[in-house]
């Protein structure tokens, strides 16, 4: 996993999304919000970061769940600890 | 154990056939997770919860407002969780002067949760107790502080036990002894904490889900009441037949500590009312020897209740187990080491529980330990009873395979019976068998105390109970009789019911020849019967036929006065 590329970490997301959200047809893509998807609410927020987590095998600290204003930004947190 | 987004994604299944139950669920930090896993989970146990969650940290307001939703709500159950987070706030926020008492102040104020919600409700409380929190203000060094918070939470954890066991409708889920298996990195997230306020991270959900659904479906009814073990390195290590005794692994011998503490374990769930039966592929001769000579192992012969050792097959063979205890396949436990027999067993009667046993047996327990196969909503003698009742009979059933003639077989019983009219003594369980035979009840007519008393002092009846023990055990009052005269002449079977534990054992002749001989004394000539069918009853359509009556316009006569008593192997007891 170390020399992951971004679009690959996108790839990887976009398949937990599709499993948590439970939508066959989600395309998530760097600039996607939280406002665009129709479930993804503050709680399965908290569900998406702890399979991203386990999924990476990474920790995000509380200030990094809060600071998300997209999927970039969570392409960036995951990037940065791989 | 399904994670929790197989359990969330459970809710969008057909709930509409399922056993609807209301549960409102009360606590002071985020729930809506909680709620999800424990529908999803309701789902799997056959039930559609109808869940109210309350509005985050209003359990005193929803609790104590005789008008709150709560209330409105109607719930069968009401899950209050107060979490060790918002207690150990509450301490921090307490005066040091009050420390002392602050486990006290929060027993008592859940013990008026309790009672406030039981009485104007009527409904049934599951608390949650408190998962350790060490706030590492003295260290160990707080074990001797009574002040310290560790202190405090641990005396609440023992106080709300104290309560529970005297609340009947009080029930505790254990949180706590769920971090002591998953340790507190598992149950607890910080970052989920901080951002939303949860305090049950995502993976300890189900376990707490399933702990609460345990309890739940206890209180329902479904409960485990019978294990069946294997013997051959299940109850001991290697193989009787070809190892002998000398050699199985039990007490100091190879392994042998892995299969006495298990055996320890089965003979404490013995002694709290669990039945016990043998299933093994064995010369039943080579697999009693170790229970009746092997000087370390724990379990006796006394303590099966069945015991089945033979080349058969095991579905066969405990099949045969179930008809003789006659009770569900789904209150049945199956211990087997081979994954074989557990997944022919498994396929064929799918209602048993197989557990997945570990390879090693050194692992048994722990396993076991996690399973929680035998969660109960109620403890009391009358389940000791009742546990040597199935016993008896199926040390009966057992004993009958001995017989391949039924009458020897009755003969060898000395079965005797106490005969008597009603009394005041016998007045209770009357009303008792009158209330709740359905099976052996020729007409369903049901009698109060009030209407047997009058039957006592009646001019125009006569009454007969029929109590019956035999070389196993007492059976108690198992029969009732209330004759009424008719006319001179006819004497009619107003009442003729039987318990069904005392089936084919000739009861019915030696009654029929009880009431033959009170006609007889008092002059009357013939015997009235009538049969009046019900959903239940129709093992008793042909009684009257079975025993010599006559019909007639939908009345069974049978003349009485050169009556010749019938065949049966009961003697009377004075």
């Amino acid at each position: 996993m170390i020399f992951m590329q971004r679009n690959e970490i996108l790839e990887q997301i976009n398949t937990i999304f599709i499993d948590i959200l439970d939508n066959e047809d989600l395309v998530i893509l760097e600039n996607t919000t939280a406002n665009d998807v129709d479930e993804w609410d503050s709680l399965t927020h908290i569900q998406l970061v702890v399979a991203v987590e386990r999924h990476f095998k990474i920790r995000f600290s509380s200030k990094e769940i809060q600071s998300w204003t997209n999927v970039g930004k969570m392409v960036d947190s995951i990037f940065s600890k791989l | 154990m399904k994670d929790f987004s197989q359990l969330k994604k459970n809710i969008k299944k057909d709930f509409s056939k399922l056993n609807t139950i209301k549960i409102a669920v009360l606590g002071d930090t985020a729930t809506q997770f909680l709620t999800i896993a424990l529908r999803g989970l309701g789902f799997d146990y056959g039930y559609n919860f109808d869940i109210w969650e309350a509005d985050y940290n209003q359990i005193e307001r929803q609790v104590f407002d005789l008008n709150s939703d709560l209330h409105v709500f109607k719930p069968d159950f009401v899950i209050v969780f107060k979490s060790s987070h918002k207690l150990l706030g509450k301490y921090n926020k307490t005066n040091p002067e009050q420390y002392l008492s602050f486990g006290s102040n929060e027993l008592k104020a859940l013990e008026n949760i309790y009672t406030f919600l039981f009485e104007k409700l009527n409904t049934k409380v599951i608390f949650y107790n408190f998962n350790e929190i060490d706030d590492a203000v003295f260290g160990s060094f707080s074990n001797k502080i009574e002040s310290s918070f560790l202190f405090q939470l641990r005396k609440l954890n023992y106080e709300l036990m104290t309560i529970s066991s005297k609340y009947q409708n009080l029930f505790l889920c254990d949180l706590s002894s769920i971090q002591n298996s998953v340790g507190k990195a598992n149950v607890f997230q910080p970052s989920v904490y901080v951002n939303s306020d949860m305090v049950l991270s995502i993976d300890v959900l189900p376990k707490v889900a399933t702990k609460t659904l345990d309890i739940i479906s206890a209180i329902y009814g479904k409960f485990r009441k019978c294990i069946i073990l294997d013997l051959d390195n299940t109850i001991w290590g290697g193989t009787i037949g070809d190892d002998g005794i000398e050699n199985i692994q039990i007490g100091n011998l190879g392994i042998g500590k892995a299969f006495t503490e298990f055996q320890y374990w089965i003979k404490k769930l013995i002694n709290r009312g669990v039945i016990v039966a043998v299933c093994s592929k064995n010369t039943k001769s080579i697999a009693i020897e170790p229970f009746e000579k092997h000087p370390d192992m724990v379990l006796q012969l006394k303590d099966i209740a069945v015991f089945v050792a033979n080349w058969e097959n095991k579905v066969d063979n405990i099949k045969y187990i179930q008809s003789v205890l006659n009770i569900g396949f789904d209150t049945m436990v199956f211990l087997d080491d081979n994954p074989f027999e557990r997944n022919m067993v498994r396929e064929m009667l799918p209602d048993i529980c197989v557990p997945e046993l570990p390879d090693d047996p050194a692992e048994y327990l722990e396993f076991l330990y996690q399973s929680n196969l035998f969660e109960t909503a109620s403890f009391s003698a009358v389940d000791l009873q009742r546990t040597a009742l199935y016993q008896v009979e199926a040390q009966r059933a057992t004993f009958q395979d001995c017989f391949t003639n039924e009458d020897d077989f009755l003969k060898s019983l000395n079965m005797v019976s106490i005969v008597s009219s009603f009394n005041k003594f016998n007045v209770p369980r009357i009303a008792q068998l009158s209330q709740r035979s359905n099976q052996f009840n020729l007409r369903t007519v049901r009698y109060t105390e009030t209407d047997i008393l009058q039957l006592i002092s009646s001019k125009s009846h006569f009454t007969i109970t029929f109590t019956l023990e035999d070389k196993f055990g007492d059976n108690g009052l198992v029969c009732v009789i209330i004759l009424k005269k008719e006319n001179a002449d006819v004497l009619f079977i107003d009442t003729w019911l039987m318990s069904c534990r005392v089936l084919k054992r000739g009861m019915e002749n030696f009654v029929l020849n009880s009431i033959a001989q009170i006609a007889n004394e008092n002059g009357f000539s013939t015997l009235k019967g009538q049969y009046l069918p019900t959903l239940k009853n129709e093992m008793v359509k042909d009684h009257y036929l079975h025993l010599g009556f006559r019909e007639s316009n939908e009345f069974w006569n049978l003349n009485v006065k050169n009556y010749q008593n019938r065949l049966n192997y009961i003697t009377y007891k004075q």
